[in-house]
């Protein structure tokens, strides 16, 4: 890559064509899954450091092969979103593009704990050293900010997963997840191990009170990343590690995160009200659908656990696809600001109805993609927690009226000075070709959603099984 | 057993010893219109001559030469390739600057030769009076080198504070000494432990111990014997920096461990709770220091404090992969610190002119290349995946995790997490947009031996973030030579 010649798009070139064959060497993933299979599938268990035994040891189940699609899926339609945008430094702006794909693949598909952390971590730099490249004016200060918001975690993460390892002598995530089915370990040290795991996962994704890093970050990031910025990866290692290798600590926690998560659906809806700037809105709107996923997690229940993986996936292509038409609306204005907009849709028609439809996905309107999950994870987590969940079903009006008022805001009513003065073409060929896959994905995601749910079941149902109980009541006793 | 000819257990020296005379002997009689570069290469020439020497005493059997005053083993030849190849490194980052004619060149070259003698000596000394000998060799050459540019102002200042309070220090460690000969009646270092196990008195060498960590610790500038490493490492130029900062403390960490685990192992509950403290101190005080920092040279002076409190956590493990993770750290942390300050040097030309942190802004835009090394070891040294620094660190803290200091681990662990700010902010100024209004300051072309430098420390610094199997096994056979005493200590 460094030896590619500045000019011209030949490195946009190359990039679409790596993250395109990327793409469809995921793709190969689904088609040849073994639904029912126990355990993880496509392994591959090699020696990396003799010692301490580090192994390079890769694969996927349900949950992590749709990350690892979804992860495939959006690369190209970032390099597509990012083809006019980024028009200075290329070289490096795809070179640490690619580095975070490869990051984030690679924390999906590890299950050795050491080689998940290196990856972890990794996708912390190319990231931080994106948003201060191409941040907007304050990207130096966000970047930093999401750096050490989620680096200090994860330097806590490294002393648990350095603890286990020293307790059990393996970094093998299924090595471990035997081990510790079998209590071997003071209960009270497994507490704050997986505190410690959930500490610097919480904060990536980021569950109410730790996202203060977000709002900065998603704004200032450039479209590509904004894109993978928030979610995925905290919440897959939610599910992967403080469930799979802890479950009953988990559930001791579980009441203190449903809590959490529904506080965090109701703030992120109501700051998300008063935005001025569409993006910071996107920021807390994530904020708010993300802790709809936590309340999914932590309720044990197989129906939230499909809705959380669910509404992981539908984060990543619906607000993906809004974050895709503001950067189209930003490189045409050099803009955010709801109040300069107006009128929007009588210009630019075709990016009106995108972005109305992609709003829809995002509220959840039946027959798209939203839906599903948000009635998965309400359904599945009622029963348990009445109060907390229907606090945050209130979460599903107030989204309804923070997006449509956004888009009554921006697109309808007169037109502003702004939008009558500057004369600009509507979404071209390129742009097109970035945002129909996703519209397309989230009606079929709406409509078609046992061909993933399917997958997803296999994982998740070991999941909630029922834990042993811990010997020390630690925390709180989920209330009956 | 074979008997080896005495002189192979101190080839290296000698041969660096040979070099230096040589260096110093030819500057008189080299014709005025010569360029003064070639004394450069000749002592290039005798350092590579030192380090393969060092990797060929490998192949001898383990054992010691003139009256057990020194050692050859697995753990004096890592030291030894260690040191050589900082000194080379320092070396290649010097020959530039110092080929303008503006400083005599006569004295630099002889002088870092002459360091790399102590240093290595340090490494390979079992006798305490060698021990002083080599650390004093090694100190006056750095005292020198710090004030070499004697007509700026705050090199001479640096090389005085810098040597007042080092032989101040010196003075601890000689004392020690005594105080060790006075419990024990001998100096060599295996008779020390041997004759601490039947009669001692333990207060003694108690106090004994304690006098040589007060000098050993301002040398690898541990706090709270750190105060002078800020001033120095700013006033000093640059090329000298990269070398001090690094070979001295190197050796300075082999004599440590080679006296704490070879002389005074039985103390060990005893020294233990001091570099429990002095490692918990120096990396917090390291890393908060930093924080405030504009000045690019001492923020890195406080992360050198930070990165030699990460090292001694790995002494307080009190075990044979303790050891190993101590030497891996060193190699680590050599490789990333003279890497950063072969870019600092060159950015900042003969007389230092990017000084502050706003000073580099956009480096990476002038010189890509130049701006990405210097983020590399930024990342290195903040600790992430893929980098020497970041199993550097967690060996350190795997070593003293498994010992049961978990405490010790979450402090390091959690001021790792505070110093990744000031990295990130330097990182975040060589990658941010350059300000308008800011004066463009021109960077030096690359020349080949400075790349060749940024080359030799950015693999090192990879390799061992990729590979660290290699580096470790050999600090592993090196940390070996110890574990019998420790085995019977535990």
């Amino acid at each position: 890559m460094a030896l590619l010649p500045r000019r011209g798009r030949i490195i946009q070139w190359f990039t679409l064509f790596v993250t395109l064959v990327t793409f469809g060497l995921t793709l190969h993933l689904p088609a040849h899954f073994l639904y029912r299979h126990p355990g993880f599938q496509f392994e591959t268990n090699l020696p990396w450091i003799s010692s301490p035994s580090i192994r390079y040891h890769l694969g996927v189940d349900g949950i992590s092969m749709w990350l690892v699609v979804l992860t495939g899926f959006l690369a190209p339609l970032g390099v597509l979103a990012s083809w006019t945008a980024i028009n200075h430094r290329t070289k490096e702006f795809y070179f640490l593009f690619l580095l975070q794909q490869t990051a984030m693949i690679g924390v999906f598909v590890s299950l050795d704990l050491f080689l998940y952390y290196a990856f972890w971590e990794m996708t912390l730099v190319p990231m931080a050293i994106l948003i201060a490249m191409f941040g907007r004016d304050r990207g130096t200060e966000a970047a930093i900010k999401f750096f050490i918001y989620a680096f200090l975690p994860s330097a806590l993460l490294l002393v648990a997963i350095v603890w286990l390892y020293a307790q059990t002598g393996t970094f093998d995530f299924v090595r471990l997840q035997e081990i510790l089915a079998q209590n071997p370990l003071p209960a009270q040290a497994l507490f704050w191990a997986s505190l410690a795991f959930l500490l610097a996962f919480a904060v990536k994704v980021p569950i109410f009170p730790l996202h203060g890093w977000l709002g900065d970050a998603f704004s200032e990031a450039p479209t590509a990343m904004a894109m993978v910025l928030a979610g995925k990866l905290g919440l897959y290692s939610i599910l992967r590690f403080n469930l799979g290798l802890f479950p009953a600590q988990s559930r001791q926690v579980a009441p203190w995160m449903i809590a959490l998560a529904a506080i965090g659906v109701l703030y992120g809806a109501l700051v998300a009200l008063v935005q001025k700037d569409m993006k910071r809105l996107m920021a807390f709107a994530t904020l708010s659908s993300l802790s709809f996923c936590t309340l999914g997690i932590f309720c044990f229940a197989v129906s939230g656990l499909d809705g959380a993986v669910y509404q992981i996936l539908n984060e990543g292509v619906s607000v993906g696809a809004l974050l895709l038409l503001l950067g189209f609306m930003y490189e045409r204005y050099g803009t955010y600001e709801i109040a300069t907009y107006g009128g929007l849709a009588k210009p630019m028609p075709r990016l009106a109805t995108l972005f109305v439809f992609t709003t829809l996905s995002l509220i959840g309107l039946p027959l798209l993609n939203g839906f599903v999950a948000e009635f998965l994870i309400l359904s599945g987590s009622f029963p348990g927690h009445v109060r907390w969940v229907a606090a945050a079903t209130l979460g599903v009006i107030l989204s309804a009226a923070y997006m449509l008022w956004m888009v009554q805001r921006v697109f309808y009513g007169s037109e502003s000075g702004m939008v009558a003065d500057l004369k600009v073409a509507d979404v071209g060929f390129r742009e097109q070709i970035a945002v129909w896959p996703m519209a397309v994905l989230m009606l079929l995601m709406g409509v078609a959603s046992p061909y993933w749910i399917r997958a997803i079941d296999d994982a998740v149902v070991k999941l909630s099984a029922p834990a042993p109980a811990p010997e020390l009541g630690i925390g709180m006793a989920e209330k009956p | 057993m074979m008997q080896v000819p005495q002189v192979y257990r101190i080839l290296p020296e000698v041969l660096l010893t040979i070099t230096g005379v040589l260096l110093m002997l030819i500057e008189p009689v080299m014709p005025a219109g010569m360029n003064r570069k070639l004394m450069g290469y000749l002592a290039l020439l005798g350092v590579l001559a030192a380090l393969i020497a060092s990797v060929w005493q490998l192949g001898l059997p383990p054992g010691t030469a003139y009256y057990g005053t020194v050692q050859t083993d697995a753990f004096s030849v890592f030291f030894h390739v260690l040191i050589c190849s900082i000194v080379l490194v320092a070396l290649l980052i010097a020959l530039d600057v110092f080929d303008a004619g503006k400083e005599k060149p006569a004295e630099y070259f002889p002088l870092v030769v002459f360091g790399a003698v102590g240093m290595c000596l340090m490494s390979s000394a079992v006798e305490l009076l060698l021990v002083f000998i080599s650390l004093e060799i090694s100190s006056i050459a750095t005292y020198i080198l710090a004030a070499i540019r004697k007509r700026t102002g705050k090199s001479p200042e640096a090389g005085l504070k810098y040597f007042l309070l080092g032989s101040f220090a010196t003075a601890f460690f000689l004392y020690g000494i005594a105080l060790t000969f006075g419990a024990t009646g001998t100096t060599n270092i295996t008779e020390v432990a041997a004759a601490l196990t039947d009669s001692a008195t333990p207060g003694f060498a108690g106090l004994a111990v304690a006098m040589v960590l007060i000098g050993l610790g301002f040398k690898v500038s541990a706090a709270p014997f750190q105060v002078w490493t800020p001033d120095v490492y700013e006033g000093a130029p640059s090329p000298v920096v990269a070398l001090m900062s690094t070979g001295p403390k190197v050796a300075a960490f082999a004599v440590l461990l080679r006296i704490l685990f070879s002389a005074y192992p039985q103390l060990h509950l005893h020294w233990e709770l001091l570099l429990w403290i002095m490692a918990a101190l120096s990396m917090t005080v390291g890393n908060l220091g930093a924080l405030r920092q504009q000045s690019v040279k001492r923020m890195m002076a406080y992360s050198s404090i930070a990165h030699a409190g990460y090292t001694l956590v790995a002494f307080t493990a009190v075990s044979s992969e303790g050891i190993a993770a101590a030497m891996f750290y060193t190699a680590t942390y050599a490789a990333m610190n003279v890497g950063a300050f072969a870019v600092i040097s060159h950015a900042g030309g003969y007389d230092d002119r990017l000084v502050s942190v706003a000073d580099y802004r956009g480096l990476a835009y002038r010189s890509p290349l130049l701006g990405g090394a210097l983020a590399f070891f930024l990342l290195s040294l903040i600790g992430i995946p893929f980098t020497g620094g970041f199993f550097g660190k967690f060996y350190v803290f795997a070593a003293a995790l498994h010992s049961g200091e978990v405490w010790l681990a979450v402090i390091g662990l959690v001021n790792s997490g505070v110093a990744a700010y000031y990295y990130l902010r330097l990182l975040m100024s060589v990658y941010g947009k350059p300000a308008d209004d800011a004066p463009v300051q021109l960077i030096p072309r690359l020349k080949g031996s400075l790349t060749l430098a940024l080359l030799l420390t950015v693999s090192a610094t990879f390799i061992l973030g990729i590979f660290p199997g290699r580096i470790l096994s050999m600090a592993r056979a090196g940390a070996a030579t110890f574990t019998a005493v420790i085995a019977s200590n535990k």
